[in-house]
Parts: C-alpha cells; structure tokens; sequence
C-alpha cells in the first residue's frame, strides 16, 4: 500500500512540474502538498502490484514497446487513408473474436488501446475472465480464431507478455 | 531548419485530419467511422502538437504540447472502445456488406 502511493506522488509531482514549465520553487512547493494530498487520499488503489516497479528488464521492453507502436501506427493511418480515398471503398467489415493470454488489467488495457489504434482493427469489447477480445476489423481476412488471434493479436502480445505480466 | 520540419509534421497532420473526416462522411455505419475517426485523427492531432513542439522547443508550451500527445493516445482509444460497445449495446446493427458478427452470437 504505501508504495503504491509512493509512485503515484511522484507521477502526478512529474505531471504537475511537466505543466507548470519551467520549474520554479512555488510551484514546486504547491506541487508536494497538492500531490502529497491527492495521494494519501486514493494512492491505495493506483497500483496493485507495486514490486513489478522495481524490474529494470520491463522498462527495457518498453522503450522497445514505442517505435513499435508507432510504426504500426502509421501504417494503421496509410491503411485506412488509403481505404477512405480509394472510389470503390474496398472495405469488408465484420466483429471477430480472438483470445489473449493476458491476465493483469494493465495489460489488458494496453493491448486493447494498442488494437485500436493499429491497422484496420478496434476493440468492441472485452470478457477478462476467459480472455476474449471482441474486434471489429475493417477487412476480415479470417473469421476462424485462431487465425485471427494469430494476425491481430500476437505481435504485441508477446511484448505485453513481458512488460506487464 | 527546426521550424522547416515542424511546418513538415504540421502538413501531415493536417493531411490525416482531413482524411479522417472524409472517412466519417464516407464509411457506412457507425463502427467504421470510428475506426476512421480514431486512427486518422490521433495520429493527425498528435503530429500537429509535435510540429508545435519543434517550433517552441523545450518551452512552457512546447512541454504541454507533449503532454497533450501522451494523454491523447491514452484516452483515444477508450472512448472508440465505450462508444463502439455503447452502441453495439444499444442495438445498432452493423452495415450491409459485413462479413461476421461473433460479439451479437455470443452476447444473445
């Protein structure tokens, strides 16, 4: 519990101080006892697991995690760029299923905002207990769901695997 | 030269961003206009803000316009995502040429 607080002081100091650039000692000063509050009040239930923090490995995969994303990012925007100008509007939607390995609630989140923002896919819903992701995909390439778990879902699964887990 | 591909991020925002409207006006119904909505404007807004960023560099404004960048990819999402199953929940069916509809087999 009380490291929990501990992270979230400093991230919401770091967010105060990243928005009240540049630094001064005033607004230092207000950032400690506004942060320091907001943290005794809720910082029970910011993390549950506050050892995973200490993993040097996982901030590693992380910075591994960015350009990964945002390469995927922008061929989800060319692809979908491409489909909106094209004058036939070559488009074949349909909501599949597919199962993640994914058990924390970080993870799953993660996976399900990277899904969306990703090529031609969005996540509609979520079941945590069995690990379905419900997705609609623009283009279906494959109903069955193993396949499509394999297209969708793995590449960053196994990224997610070892960040969050 | 800083300030050249800022102006450089700034166009291709602006380009994306108008894609993404186009794709709301275009696409068929409610789930694959979001789908444009989502990509093309987060990406578009995003590039935008970084452009601001190299124009100001590491000033009172510049630092926000990152700030905005991570909150936006944070938050894009999960409203496509309650808007998508919002409306999925509500009853609106998807369009004509779909292929499959798991999510309405499974939930009844």
């Amino acid at each position: 519990m009380k490291k929990s607080r501990i992270i979230l002081f400093i991230l919401a100091l770091l967010i105060w101080m990243f928005l009240s650039w540049p630094p001064d000692y005033q607004h230092l000063i207000i950032g400690i006892l506004v942060a320091g509050f907001v943290s005794f009040m809720t910082g029970d239930m910011f993390v549950k697991r506050a050892h995973l923090f200490k993993h040097l490995s996982r901030y590693l995969w992380f910075l591994y995690y960015i350009p990964l994303f945002i390469w995927e990012c922008m061929k989800a925007n060319i692809d979908v760029a491409y489909r909106v100008a094209h004058p036939d509007l070559p488009i074949n939607p349909g909501i599949v299923k597919v199962k993640t390995t994914l058990k924390s609630d970080t993870g799953l989140t993660f996976l399900a905002n990277s899904i969306t923002l990703t090529p031609g896919t969005m996540t509609v819903d979520i079941d945590p207990e069995h690990g379905f992701l419900y997705i609609h995909w623009i283009d279906v390439k494959d109903k069955d769901m193993q396949k499509a778990t394999q297209i969708i879902v793995q590449r960053f699964e196994r990224v997610l695997k070892r960040i969050f887990e | 030269m800083t300030e050249i591909i800022g102006m450089v991020f700034i166009v291709i925002g602006l380009i994306f961003d108008l894609f993404g409207c186009l794709g709301l006006v275009r696409l068929p119904d409610v789930y694959n206009r979001l789908q444009a909505s989502t990509k093309c404007v987060t990406l578009g807004t995003c590039s935008i803000l970084f452009g601001l960023f190299l124009f100001k560099g590491f000033t009172a404004s510049g630092i926000k316009s990152i700030l905005g960048i991570i909150f936006i990819i944070l938050t894009a999402p999960v409203s496509a995502h309650a808007l998508a199953r919002g409306a999925h929940k509500s009853g609106v069916k998807l369009c004509k040429g779909s292929v499959c509809d798991k999510y309405a087999e499974d939930k009844g």
